[in-house]
């Protein structure tokens, strides 16, 4: 740890895509024999971090430097043979290959100028043995589970590469017997003084392995810490930013308690995914979720939205159990669903925003029953008055629109359908602060007129304004319910910090 | 756990047996070295090509070309030898330059220009094929002694069938194809790019020179199939050879391949190759049935195949779910 020489540094990057700055002036020091984990929301610019460091971008400026020297990698393969290695979460080897191919593919060892198959197989084993993996390395790696592929990506990695590990998001498909195993080749290697970027967003992890903790967001660098003494509200803090109190407070009508519960989740839940769920959501209610990225918020939506198939639990409406297998039966419910990702779930680009709006009214009456032209427009029309979308024609292609109008054109698909229960996940993502107190104010005005709410955001500020009620998740679980005075940005933090004692102990 | 990866090549070693044994139940004589020997030199340029398309399918392409390229060769090389003095042996060479360029020409607009492998391949089946009617539109009979010295050697079998020089340069084609796919460089990354082309790339494969030299391959190979055409026929014909790239991807399917790529061997196409040409020989032995009879068999073959091929890869992702909790014990315990 005393050592003089940083293994990695990274001093003043910067990069921007099309003038937009993805990262400002971000200086990163990784030592040998050291775990940093690597912590921000989406678009803090973890990942156009990682990408420079392993050659996926150019920087625009500032230097990398590995064991002192200046690195300029021109792609992955590249920084691997500088001695940068990286594992990603979605494993990228060679399943249909052995796991011995998997290991020396590009750099076999021959015989006569053919494959040596044995030696090959025989330095694999030797390599796995050091893992303490004792598998069958003549076998498609596809015969292994996703932890023992992980193992065998990191062995490749380090193989190759032997300095730098970079681990992106490698826990996110394990459960957690299969993290511990990782964990305890991530300690190996650093005690064989491997530096080591760890990527996660699961805090306790963080807390179980890292050494350091370096913290971005929105592009910049907020602190690098040790992670002994780091309280997690400071953590979750850093990572959030300051959240201020939003001016909007409103005022919860106490007779909406009492009232029958529209949609009830019992015990809803999916392995591996989010773990059983209790909630009730009763008309003139917006129930808002927080947690951080990776909690299993947008899960928990799409269980309840029919997108993936809860394996345990029921849901109700008013009363009646439905039996929730696809979206189409949700939206024979009366639900609808705006996704987190307006780009590639919500909107049909090239279409117009008249046609955006009126597809999922046309999929709920079956394309055997076509609206006329005449009651698209008319609706389309309607719409684009009522929710004041900022468009000089409904004929025009909706992405030319601003990303705060197209938030209103998908909203006004779902609310064409009339639904009694409408979910959202961060509908103010990425759009401009006009448009987003608009959007705050449709949802008080729904909420007001009746419907029942379930909304998902990472601005703590504007859940606790508009939200009746706030779940708070960490880890796919559940952890707490905020009612009344308990709704402020204040105990959202604390409950997500709160938990898995080993961050608070030093 | 570990078979999984051969079952369909054992499939098709059962499928084989069983037509074997079926066709010896019905006609005795079909269990001699001659029936062999005559199934080899009749399927000798399909199966030369076929080992071209094996690795093209691995790799998660298709080769559409090679029909047209074989009849190319054979006009080409009856159009050269008719009309200049030049020596066969040159002609071969000249030819096979030809098409392995062409092959080659085919994967690099393939990779560089990031097309589809069918449209690309389908271009060049119009090409080569429109080449030959250019070159002729009759049938060139070849007469050049050569010729007739090469068809002459053979190989005489116990039992009296005849190992032809066409069946000898198959089985040596086969046996070379295998060593390439299982023992080099080469064959492994043509695995690699058909199970992931992005992680083939990201760990480092050259996937440009690996996928110019698939369809170079191929394209040699399909010159190869044209000269040992020429062999068998005696004559070069534009209208020859048409659907042949349709018989050979059969015989890969067939053989255990995995249409997608990425799974298969070159062995297992022999084997395809041997059951077509066994379909083949049980109607001539029978003698009142159609020939399209070949061609329903064959077709049924096919759907069985393919849904032996997605039974399989549906049960391995099944046992791969259940591996996780078995690993997950044996990680706790270590």
């Amino acid at each position: 740890m005393a050592n003089a020489q940083p293994l990695l540094s990274v001093r003043g990057v910067s990069k921007a895509f099309l003038g937009v700055s993805a990262l400002e002036n971000v200086d990163f020091t990784l030592k040998a024999g050291e775990v940093h984990a690597l912590l921000g929301e989406n678009g803090a610019g973890k990942s156009t971090l990682i990408k420079i460091i392993t050659g996926a971008y150019r920087r625009d400026e500032g230097e990398v430097l590995l064991e002192g020297t200046p690195i300029f990698p021109r792609d992955v393969v590249d920084a691997q043979k500088l001695g940068i290695g990286t594992v990603y979460q979605e494993v990228n080897l060679l399943t249909n290959l052995t796991v011995a191919e998997n290991l020396f593919l590009g750099r076999q060892p021959k015989r006569f100028g053919l494959t040596d198959v044995r030696e090959m197989n025989r330095r694999s084993r030797a390599i796995l043995d050091t893992y303490g993996l004792g598998i069958d390395v003549t076998a498609p790696l596809a015969n292994f589970s996703v932890a023992i592929q992980q193992v065998v990506a990191i062995a490749r990695a380090v193989d190759i590469s032997g300095k730098v590990l970079v681990l992106d998001e490698p826990t996110a498909s394990l459960d957690a017997h299969e993290v511990e195993m990782l964990f305890s080749v991530v300690r190996q290697l650093r005690a064989r003084g491997m530096g080591i970027i760890f990527i996660s967003h699961f805090l306790d992890q963080v807390y179980q392995i890292a050494d350091t903790i370096t913290v971005l967001r929105n592009g910049r660098l907020i602190d690098t810490v040790p992670v002994a003494g780091l309280e997690r509200l400071k953590l979750v803090s850093m990572m959030l930013g300051r959240q201020l109190e939003s001016g909007i407070k409103r005022t919860i009508d106490p007779s909406t308690a009492k009232t029958e519960p529209l949609v009830s989740l019992r015990q809803l839940g999916k392995r591996g995914t989010v773990d059983p769920i209790d909630l009730d959501i009763r008309q003139g209610e917006v129930v808002g979720v927080a947690g951080l990225l990776g909690s299993g918020r947008t899960e928990m939506a799409q269980l309840v939205f029919g997108i993936e198939r809860a394996d345990s639990g029921t849901i109700s409406v008013a009363g009646a159990p439905v039996g929730m297998t696809s979206p189409r039966k949700a939206i024979a419910e009366g639900f609808a669903f705006c996704p987190e990702d307006r780009k590639t779930d919500g909107i049909v680009g090239d279409l117009s925003v008249r046609e955006n709006i009126i597809f999922a009214l046309q999929a709920q009456r079956g394309w055997m029953r076509p609206l006329s032209r005449g009651e698209q427009e008319a609706l389309a029309d309607r719409y684009i008055a009522a929710l004041d979308i900022r468009t000089s024609d409904r004929e025009k292609p909706i992405k030319f629109l601003s990303g705060g109008n197209q938030q209103k054109v998908l909203l006004a698909r779902w609310l064409a359908t009339n639904p009694r229960f409408l979910i959202l996940d961060e509908p103010t993502r990425g759009i401009d602060v006009g448009a987003h107190a608009e959007i705050i104010r449709l949802i008080i005005d729904l909420c007001e007129h009746g419907m029942a709410l379930l909304v998902i955001s990472s601005e703590l500020g504007e859940l606790v304004g508009y939200s009746s009620r706030i779940i708070v998740l960490r880890d796919r679980k559940m952890i707490d319910e905020l009612t009344g005075d308990r709704i402020s940005t204040d105990h959202i933090m604390k409950a997500i910090a709160s938990h898995g004692a080993t961050g608070e102990a030093a | 756990m570990k078979n999984s990866k051969y079952l369909p090549l054992i499939a098709t070693f059962v499928v084989f047996v069983l037509a074997y044994v079926i066709c010896i139940s019905v006609f005795p004589n079909m269990l001699s070295t001659r029936v062999a020997g005559n199934l080899l030199t009749d399927n000798a340029f399909l199966g030369i090509t076929a080992v071209g398309m094996t690795f093209v399918i691995l790799s998660g392409g298709i080769d559409l070309s090679v029909g047209s390229v074989i009849a190319f060769t054979g006009v080409f090389l009856s159009v050269i030898l008719r009309d200049t003095s030049i020596h066969p042996l040159v002609a071969f060479v000249m030819v096979l330059c030809l098409t392995t360029a062409f092959g080659a020409a085919m994967g690099a607009t393939i990779f560089f220009l990031d097309m589809p492998p069918f449209i690309v391949t389908l271009a060049g089946m119009f090409l080569a094929r429109g080449i030959s009617y250019l070159l002729t539109t009759d049938s060139v009979p070849i007469t050049h002694p050569f010729y007739s010295t090469l068809q002459e050697i053979y190989f005489v079998m116990p039992g009296g069938g005849r190992l032809t020089l066409i069946a000898i340069v198959m089985l040596v084609v086969f046996a070379v194809g295998i060593v390439l796919a299982q023992r080099t460089r080469f064959g492994t990354y043509v695995y690699a790019l058909g199970g992931n082309l992005t992680s083939a790339q990201l760990m480092g494969v050259p996937v440009a020179k690996t996928t110019v030299g698939i369809y170079a391959l191929s394209g040699f190979l399909a010159g190869l199939s044209g000269i040992v055409f020429s062999l068998y026929t005696s004559a070069g014909y534009s209208l020859a050879a048409v659907g042949v790239e349709l018989d050979a991807i059969a015989a890969v399917v067939i053989g255990g391949t995995l249409l997608t790529g990425g799974y298969g061997f070159v062995a297992g196409t022999f084997l395809g190759i041997c059951i077509q040409g066994l379909i083949q020989t049980y109607i001539v032995f029978d003698g009142t049935l159609s020939s399209w009879w070949t061609k329903i068999v064959i077709g049924l073959l096919l759907f069985g195949f393919i849904a032996l091929q997605r039974g399989l890869m549906w049960m391995s992702e099944r046992s791969a779910r259940n591996m996780r909790h078995a690993s997950a014990v044996q990680a706790s315990s270590a």
